[in-house]
């Protein structure tokens, strides 16, 4: 369903942040981006719906190659392209229900979105996606009123309400406690099996990615150097993506010392279809 | 007790001066005292004009006892009214220009021939003092407030633009990254992504620059734009001080109360 062919990313800079990288995902699949930092993973989500243009290779979306697209064509794939981010990026200043019906701009007209006036259609999805986060009593709450676990869930219902094929997630947890880390995990992948949405989920917490997902990709200065299950991660593989250092002290799925629950492989999403 | 024994040797520290060498540090403050010196002496003062004009200056601040409204208040009403509709309208008229013009010249949003040529326009409207815009604006369409409305409305752009054109550069990319990964319009992204980042400070400029506009609308008038300015302008030449006297505490009255309720506004909106 998306296809990354050849993607490279050089900075004006000169920095090569994205060295031809392909990558294949399947429609419903769920894939954990790790690797270090400036490894690329953020500009590789931002290349695919180019709020970072790419330098040259492929981007392609369900048989639509995006990196050809003019400025129109480019706002109707974005719709189809939810984003959620690592600082919840919501607007502070506007309400958790203005919030949530921004996702609906690539859709409606432009005096339509200056005074509010949202297809009822639209509003009612707003109402059951925020329910669907268990947000449903804060719709109009400002959103910087709301904890960091709180506008995360604003974040995955504006996402959501673009009715996307695919979720561009950039790093969702690295700003939240351990528990709300998994819950937000949680969340994403539930809801990802719930639309057979295909996501691909930056990631700096390799336990968490292991829990939860089922296909894993490791990036390395711009290239990819392992795209295989959550088990293969071995000492050897953290490793070659991470460099050097004692890797079996982090032995995955035992890391999480909160509330114990169920074993790693009963959460993950069916990965690697 | 035993600490002082561990105790390291006394190492003194003193401040560092923003000057470091002393030579440079004593030869600007001397030379800074000489021109002052020399700067003062060059004032040629005439005592005894000085001392005739006490009287004159008395008699103005003693007609603050005793300000006149009355005998003039048909010129003063008309005065103010003209005034606070200058003020109004150039301040609208203003702002409305002023967001193009700092959209324009925000580098975060327009590419650099816009940016150069918005810049352009905040810095001709500041490089000239209001009162030499007024005067210019007089010659070109007459006596009266509608020069003085254009002059203030010149003046609103240099201010309010620069300054809103400064916080839109400020703003938090990510939230507008995020209106933009929406795929909403570019319209749309101002409108969600930008604007809800800035409306306070914009807010809070244009009821600054409304009191400003007020003041400003009062000296205008002494150059011929109309106004309040105009009346106490005509004031002072019939020798008027206790009328003059009631025109500025109005003024100063009405400075007053905008500058405390866009206080009470700004708090509000923040």
């Amino acid at each position: 369903m998306l296809t990354l062919k050849a993607l490279t990313k050089r900075y004006k800079t000169g920095d090569l942040a994205l060295d031809s990288v392909d990558l294949e995902v399947a429609r419903g699949q769920v894939v954990a981006l790790i690797g270090p930092s400036g490894a690329g993973k953020s500009t590789m989500i931002r290349c695919i719906n180019r709020l970072v243009e790419p330098s040259s290779g492929d981007v392609e979306l369900d048989g639509e190659v995006i990196t050809r697209l003019g400025a129109g064509g480019l706002r109707r794939a974005r719709r189809r392209m939810g984003m959620i981010f690592q600082e919840y990026a919501l607007v502070e200043r506007l309400s958790v229900m203005e919030n949530v019906l921004s996702g609906r701009l690539g859709y409606v007209g432009f005096w339509q979105s200056w005074f509010r006036r949202f297809p009822g259609t639209d509003i009612a999805e707003a109402y059951r996606l925020l329910q669907r986060v268990g947000l449903e009593d804060h719709y109009d709450k400002r959103a910087d009123e709301l904890s960091g676990g709180q506008r995360q869930r604003v974040g995955i219902a504006r996402a959501l309400i673009q009715d996307p094929a695919l979720l561009l997630v950039d790093e969702p947890t690295a700003s939240l406690d351990p528990k709300t880390s998994r819950q937000i995990m949680r969340l994403i992948c539930e809801l990802c099996a719930e639309r057979e949405l295909a996501a691909i989920i930056n990631i700096h917490d390799v336990a968490l990615a292991q829990l939860f997902v089922g296909r894993i990709v490791g990036l390395k200065s711009g290239r990819i150097v392992y795209d295989g299950p959550p088990d293969g991660l071995t000492p050897e593989v953290l490793t070659t993506i991470y460099g050097e250092e004692d890797w079996t002290l982090a032995k995955p799925g035992l890391s999480g010392g909160d509330t114990g629950g169920g074993s790693g492989e009963d959460e993950r999403v069916a990965g690697a279809l | 007790m035993t600490a002082t024994a561990a105790m390291p040797e006394l190492r003194p520290w003193r401040g560092r001066p923003v000057i470091a060498d002393p030579r440079v540090r004593w030869g600007l403050g001397i030379g800074f005292a000489l021109y002052l010196a020399a700067a003062i002496g060059t004032i040629d003062v005439n005592w005894q004009r000085v001392w005739e004009g006490l009287d004159r200056g008395w008699a103005f601040l003693a007609a603050f006892g005793e300000p006149d409204f009355i005998s003039r208040w048909r010129d003063i009403s008309e005065g103010l009214i003209e005034s606070l509709t200058m003020t109004v309208v150039s301040t609208a008229l203003g702002i409305a220009l002023s967001v193009p013009v700092a959209l324009g010249a925000a580098r975060n949003l327009a590419p650099l021939p816009v940016y150069l040529f918005c810049r352009g326009i905040i810095t001709l409207s500041r490089s000239f003092q209001e009162v030499i815009v007024a005067i210019l604006f007089v010659a070109m369409f007459g006596f009266g407030p509608f020069a003085g409305m254009l002059t203030l409305s010149f003046a609103t752009i240099g201010f309010l633009a620069k300054l809103l054109a400064e916080d839109i550069e400020d703003i938090d990319r990510s939230q507008a990254e995020a209106i933009q990964a929406t795929g909403g319009s570019w319209l749309q992204w101002l409108n969600y992504g930008i604007q809800p980042q800035v409306m306070p400070r914009l807010i809070g400029l244009s009821l600054y620059r409304l009191d400003i506009n007020f003041r400003e609308s009062a000296v205008v008038g002494i150059v011929g734009a109309g106004g309040i300015g105009a009346t106490l302008n005509t004031a002072f030449d019939r020798y008027e001080f206790d009328t003059a006297a009631a025109i500025l505490i109005i003024i100063i009255a009405i400075v007053m109360v905008a500058e405390y309720a866009s206080g009470l506004i700004r708090q509000r909106v923040q």
